[in-house]
């Protein structure tokens, strides 16, 4: 399994230069940026970074409701704006049972069988329970979802998480909100390698266009991100930014890098250097 | 009786979890439920008997990562 296995899934267009095609269960997606919704200045905001992120999919979970403030009604009602397919997570899930009502009742409120599949092991890392992700993604398959889970780098949690049923798989950059970026990038380079033909996505972590644009050259599908466009200083501007690093990292990586060396090759040519010889 | 209403005590003497939605002022509200961890389907919500100490999660869309 090599990364031409995944390039040569790629079309041709009239040109004869690749056309990029990413599917989701059988949805098919030109934009390779998933964008969260929360923490946004302003709810126009949210929408003028989702616009110019030119995103396709986005993200959004269930909270509990007053009965008086109606604050998830004018949420709904500004999401449907924005035209794009809604991705509900199970964020704040601490085991399969809470994750997999949460899920069902995302799939009531947002008309949807996709759900982004978290279960959280520990508060401060936000580091995914693994197991009790496997054991959700189990019953949410059978139940007939679309599973998205946010999971470790590990291979056979992996392996495991597709034997349930997942067709997408979509490995942390860096715990949640950190901004790290990618810490482990040999593993995900492993990871992308690996699972060759599974729709891989980064999910969390990431911090700068130019983290997105690493995770795109390695050869992953999409990136999942929120908080570095949410909470920068000028969200619509760095959704911009985001969303051409990741083309960028995508046409690198259909490109076919160089591999790296040791030590220099002089790109000028040497013969007929002046002096040469002498 | 006394139940549980996202995570706060209620009184309510409302016998179903349809009626505690009217009661609550969630009707012609966009919202999903679950009973004791049970998601109850909006169909199904006349049928989910209340009973004492029972926990009731009333949701709805909010922004997420």
């Amino acid at each position: 399994m090599t990364k031409e296995t995944n390039l040569t899934k790629n079309k041709l267009n009239k040109k004869g230069q690749v056309k990029s095609s990413l599917t989701f269960y059988g949805q098919e997606l030109s934009s390779r940026l998933l964008l969260g919704t929360a923490q946004y200045p302003s709810p126009q905001i949210l929408l003028d970074a989702i616009e110019a992120s030119a995103s396709e999919v986005i993200t959004v979970s269930v909270r509990r409701e007053s009965g008086s403030d109606k604050a998830g009604q004018h949420f709904w009602d500004l999401l449907k704006q924005s035209n794009c397919k809604v991705l509900p997570n199970t964020a704040g899930c601490k085991n399969a049972k809470e994750a997999i009502t949460t899920a069902m009742m995302a799939r009531e409120l947002f008309d949807t069988d996709w759900i982004k599949l978290e279960v959280i092991g520990n508060d401060d890392t936000l580091q995914p329970d693994v197991f009790g992700l496997v054991q959700a993604a189990q019953e949410l398959c059978q139940q007939g979802f679309k599973v998205f889970p946010y999971t470790t780098d590990d291979l056979i949690v992996g392996e495991k998480l597709l034997a349930a049923g997942c067709q997408v798989l979509m490995p942390w950059g860096a715990p949640i909100g950190s901004g790290r970026g990618l810490q482990n990038p040999k593993a995900l380079e492993s990871y992308r390698q690996y699972f060759a033909d599974v729709p891989l996505v980064i999910d969390a972590g990431i911090g700068l266009p130019s983290q997105a644009a690493q995770a795109m050259e390695m050869g992953y599908d999409a990136v999942l991100l929120n908080t570095a466009v949410a909470r920068s200083g000028k969200p619509v501007d760095m959704a911009v930014a985001f969303s051409r690093a990741i083309e960028a990292g995508r046409s690198a990586y259909q490109s076919q890098p160089i591999a790296p060396r040791d030590m220099a090759r002089p790109s000028t040519p040497v013969a007929g250097t002046p002096f040469w010889l002498d | 009786m006394q139940i549980t209403l996202n995570g706060e005590s209620v009184i309510t003497q409302q016998q179903t979890l349809a009626d505690l939605i009217i009661e609550q002022g969630y009707q012609d509200m966009y919202v999903a439920t679950a009973l004791n961890q049970m998601f109850v389907a909006k169909a199904d919500r006349s049928d989910a008997k209340l009973e004492e100490g029972c926990r009731v999660e009333i949701v709805a869309p909010m922004q997420g990562g």
